[in-house]
């Protein structure tokens, strides 16, 4: 079935590599790691002590005022988006506001506030308790700040499926232009929870890495001393436009948003599917969606967050959905897991790999796991020519989304 | 405390708490009008000017505060 064609115009992020798109992917590139020890007193009693943390603090670049009544998720969700919206060239453009909408998620939501807010409670009382606490804390706050400050009009929604937030909330963007919902959609995904709670949640969960002492080589997918991933914080916007919207007002387009596809296990709670099963599903149905030849897709930005065994059962579902050709990479060796917006961030790396020419590296692969059958960008970035790329993005509750970027 | 005492100790909470700049508080000037402070900030200056000025000023007094001299005059009142 022919779709109608959405192109990528505009790219927004505020990550532990950079506090743009520029910054963060030359880090990426030059194989740099974001992960650092968590300094502060309430660290030491916890098992993890280490965590990927923004490299540009919010504050430099929003105003007190404006901080005050904003969970720090959906304050670098305005930042991402702001970024985004000024490299699409769409600030004056005349766009109509009621084509326009938001789709952007968050994993966890507003905890630092739900968290600080309770702390104020227990110590001083209810009426201590923030008017701006509700609007802080809930889920759709960051897609509903970015449409207040894009004054989009067309529909403003919030995704949550887990880690596979940002990538969900990509595709729901391209659905909103393809059933002609919208023109523009302003899309991905925010999420900011270094806090101990989330920590020690995860933790217990035993899905961190406990590599305190060498922070730097914690997240390290297909590793076969990896032992679990690593928090991140961060946001990554994208604009998405009807590929003739963009074409008469002279837009750049980094890439074509060809297709993308959404499955669910209905296995476990928090457990993959031990053969990839939805996750093969959710990669065939993108490329028969994108219309292409699973031969073209040269390159994959793969889930893989250092876990043992998430890693080695995306690749067996890379190797049946995909063969062996593509070069794959695992861009949270350096940018650490970014839970609801990792989807968005590796989209735009994605993005950049086909625009560029180029695989950036997974760092920290020093022994490859015996299951790691695929070539992957090890330790190096690698040029190559990609017409096609994918991006995995699984989640808690057994989300499995699959996103294919074509060249412009 | 002087109403002038009590017009500046608003104002810095007026700046702490919406940003507004401390010279353009007078008592002539309408909260929500003149100096943008709207109903989620008023309510963080009421419990911030109870706080400061040892006041009560319950919710269904709020309504009747438009005024930064509206203010002053009701804390004079209750201090």
């Amino acid at each position: 079935m022919a779709h109608t064609d959405v192109v990528v115009t505009g790219l927004g992020a505020t990550t532990p590599l950079g506090g743009d798109v520029a910054s963060t992917w030359d880090a990426m590139l030059n194989g740099q790691s974001g992960v650092s020890a968590l300094t502060p007193d309430w660290a030491e009693q916890l098992p993890v002590r280490i965590a990927a943390q923004l490299a540009v603090e919010p504050a430099e670049l929003l105003d007190r005022i404006k901080l005050r009544r904003l969970d720090r998720s959906e304050a670098i969700a305005i930042i991402a988006a702001n970024q985004a919206w000024a490299d699409a060239g769409l600030a004056d453009s005349g766009l109509d506001s009621e084509r326009l909408g938001v789709s952007v998620g968050s994993g966890i939501g507003g905890a630092l506030t739900l968290l600080n807010q309770d702390d104020i409670l227990e110590a001083s009382g209810p009426r201590r308790v923030s008017p701006h606490t509700i609007p802080m804390l809930m889920p759709n706050g960051p897609a509903a700040w970015v449409g207040l400050e894009l004054q989009a009009r067309a529909g403003v929604h919030s995704v949550a499926s887990a880690c596979a937030t940002g990538a969900e909330a990509i595709t729901l963007g391209m659905d909103m232009i393809r059933a002609g919902r919208a023109d523009v959609v302003v899309a991905g995904g925010t999420e900011a929870v270094i806090h101990p709670l989330p920590i020690a949640g995860f933790s217990s969960m035993r899905a961190m890495s406990t590599r305190n002492d060498e922070p730097e080589k914690a997240s390290r997918p297909w590793d076969k001393a990896r032992d679990g991933f690593v928090l991140g914080e961060g946001a990554g916007v994208l604009v998405l436009e009807r590929a003739d919207h963009a074409a008469a007002r002279g837009a750049q387009v980094y890439a074509r948003l060809a297709g993308a596809g959404v499955t669910s296990d209905g296995y476990d709670i928090v457990q993959p599917h031990p053969e990839g099963v939805g996750a093969i599903r959710a990669i065939t149905k993108a490329i028969t969606d994108a219309d292409i030849d699973r031969g073209d897709i040269m390159h994959v930005n793969a889930h893989a967050t250092s876990t043992p065994v998430g890693d080695l059962a995306e690749i067996k579902a890379l190797r049946q959905a995909l063969g062996d050709h593509p070069v794959l990479t695992a861009t949270k060796s350096m940018s650490g897991h970014l839970l609801g917006a990792a989807g968005a961030l590796e989209s735009i790396a994605t993005i950049l790999a086909i625009r560029d020419g180029v695989v950036p590296p997974t760092i920290n692969l020093d022994d490859p796991d015996d299951g790691l059958d695929l070539d992957v960008a090890a330790n190096k970035a690698r040029h190559l020519e990609i017409p096609a790329a994918l991006n995995n993005s699984f989640g808690f509750g057994g989300h499995n989304v699959a996103l294919v970027f074509t060249r412009a | 405390m002087t109403r002038d005492e009590i017009t500046t100790g608003l104002a810095e909470i007026l700046e702490e708490v919406a940003g507004v700049t401390p010279d353009d508080v007078a008592e002539g000037k309408s909260f929500t009008d003149d100096l943008d402070v709207d109903s989620l900030s008023m309510v963080e200056v009421v419990v911030a000017a109870e706080e400061k000025f040892g006041v009560k000023i319950p919710d269904n007094e709020v309504q009747n505060l438009k005024t930064v001299g509206d203010a002053v005059s009701y804390i004079e009142a209750q201090s």
